[in-house]
């Protein structure tokens, strides 16, 4: 072979690697670089005036710490109340919405609108909404003798008025996916199980769902990693309080990093949140699988 | 359809308050009503510019929305043809690499991230704000589909003519990659547009404050100051841009959002 043209294979070898140097240069510093660190550092215990060792000292400490148990659990129950509800709304959304009339287009406006709004912007217009005295449903739920809340003051009422506004914001960025999934619904199907006497909820059950099952999926996968990153709105409406009644686990990673300086067990926190992304999506991803067999 | 109408109706909540309570200067008593009594005016608009650093955070965050995407769609453009035209070796294993990042989103690692900041030096700076999302799985994955879609004929002639992979990209490709590249822009500029928790944490000196930042500052200071309005008013002017973009392109934005979703 001449040496120019081995020159050419080579180069066409390097070739793709060129191309993916840069993104994989940034995945390395900013993906897998920091997952590395984050395990490595969770497992490094530091002492003073000693030199750091390796133990599960900070997963104990972790695990011993009830913050971190209480913002385990607020999380759960956070889950539970942000993607049922969210998922359950946006479906009902897409499928009353779905038609091309300018009613049902001006609505979707309406329920979309807060996806493209910082959610620090809904926590400040939210903050407002739930003011004590003179919030906005203080005005309006005074005259049918509902007033006197303290919604984000109250243990009991603070993560109920976090999840609220979760699903707000959330809501129409899902509907957006359900509507593309039930366009690609074939009609006729929706119409021969009408013909053969099925109501409302049985069409829905055993013909619409079935067919969106991959949408239900995706769209829990991102649902569920919203519940791990967004935390924007409880560090400016609540700060993780009161008693730590809306701490989530990102809001205690950040504020132990942040403020305790406690690296190793935001390390440890960090390797929990990152296992327990793994171990949801696998299960959705499980889930969605399961869906498409049932359709064919 | 009436009770999908009165939910559309209570979603639009939100915005309705903060549209007529930042018209109403002062501190009227039924701050939380929905219906604009007079007086009206752009009082709180004024106070609102002012008392906050609105400028330097508008240029802030165009400049790291922009520069991000700038330069992430020279970045997702040639990962995304590497992956879709070209055959090499662990190409399946490097596609997974990327796959992976998709859940291993870069606010979920806050704490290792700030750290890699600290050693890189970018600190405390816009580039280091921008740095995590330089490489972008979603955008690769995104020009992956677009380019696959694309019938190689073009680019067959343009090589035989003896055009090369860049010269192929730029001006073949590309002209006919653009609603890819679009729908990638629309989600990159809305993503960071908003985000708060990772500048929050990689800046500390208000000369690199972004809007979002800024406002939750402000918010806050204003609030504990009982200036509902100015809250109102700064919240307007933070999600205006975006809000008015919306309705003006939805259409294109809402097919962009449900692109990026179909995998």
């Amino acid at each position: 072979m001449r040496p120019g043209a081995r020159r050419l294979r080579a180069g066409r070898h390097a070739r793709p690697w060129l191309l993916l140097a840069p993104s994989l240069l940034g995945l390395a510093l900013f993906t897998y670089g920091p997952v590395g660190q984050v395990l490595l550092r969770s497992l490094q215990v530091r002492r003073f005036g000693r030199p750091a060792e390796f133990g599960i000292a900070n997963y104990q400490a972790l695990l011993a710490d009830e913050r971190f148990l209480r913002a385990l659990g607020n999380t759960a129950f956070y889950a539970a109340g942000t993607i049922v509800p969210s998922l359950v709304l946006a479906l009902l959304f897409a499928l009353a919405l779905r038609d091309s009339g300018w009613l049902s287009a001006a609505i979707r406006t309406l329920v979309v609108l807060p996806m493209m709004v910082p959610l620090v912007a809904a926590a400040a217009l939210f903050t407002f909404v739930f003011l004590p005295g003179v919030g906005l449903l203080e005005y309006y739920l005074a005259p049918l003798g509902l007033a006197g809340f303290n919604w984000l003051g109250d243990p009991a009422l603070a993560l109920p008025s976090i999840i609220a506004v979760t699903v707000w914001k959330n809501t129409g960025y899902y509907m957006l996916f359900f509507l593309a999934g039930l366009a690609a619904v074939p009609e006729e199907q929706i119409d021969a199980a009408r013909l053969e006497g099925a109501n409302a909820w049985q069409r829905l059950r055993h013909v619409i769902l079935p067919l969106l099952g991959p949408t239900i999926g995706f769209v829990t996968v991102i649902a569920v990693i919203n519940v791990l990153v967004q935390v924007d709105h409880v560090l400016v409406m609540t700060g993780g309080g009161p008693a730590d009644s809306t701490n989530l686990l990102l809001s205690y990673i950040y504020q132990t990093a942040q403020q305790n300086l406690d690296i190793g067990r935001a390390s440890a926190a960090t390797a929990v949140s990152v296992a327990l992304l793994f171990g949801l999506a696998t299960v959705s991803l499980r889930a969605l699988e399961r869906g498409m067999h049932y359709e064919s | 359809m009436l009770l999908a109408a009165v939910a559309g109706v209570l979603w639009a909540v939100p915005f309705a308050w903060m549209l007529v309570a930042s018209l109403r200067p002062g501190y009227p008593d039924d701050v939380a009503s929905l219906l604009p009594h007079p007086p009206l005016g752009l009082d709180n608009y004024r106070d609102a510019w002012s008392s906050g650093h609105f400028p330097l955070w508008y240029a802030n965050t165009a400049l790291l929305c922009f520069g991000l995407l700038g330069i992430q769609c020279v970045t997702v453009t040639a990962a995304g043809y590497a992956f879709a035209r070209l055959r090499f070796r662990f190409s399946g294993l490097v596609f997974t690499l990327f796959l992976l990042q998709l859940l291993l989103v870069p606010a979920l690692l806050i704490v290792p991230n700030l750290q890699m900041l600290v050693a890189l030096g970018l600190y405390d700076s816009l580039p280091g704000v921008a740095a995590p999302y330089l490489a972008s799985a979603f955008g690769v994955f995104l020009m992956r589909q677009t380019f696959r879609q694309l019938p190689r004929d073009y680019e067959e002639a343009a090589a035989l003519d003896g055009a090369g992979p860049l010269q192929v990209i730029r001006h073949v490709l590309l002209p006919m990659a653009r609603p890819g590249l679009a729908a990638f822009a629309i989600i990159s500029l809305t993503a960071h547009w908003n985000e708060y928790i990772w500048p929050l944490i990689a800046t500390s000196s208000p000369r690199n404050q972004v809007l979002t930042v800024g406002l939750a500052s402000f918010a806050g200071s204003s609030e504990s100051g009982g200036q509902w309005g100015v809250v109102a008013a700064g919240t307007a002017l933070v999600a205006a841009p975006l809000l008015i973009l919306f309705l003006a392109f939805q259409r294109r934005i809402v097919r962009s959002f449900v692109f990026s979703g179909i995998k």
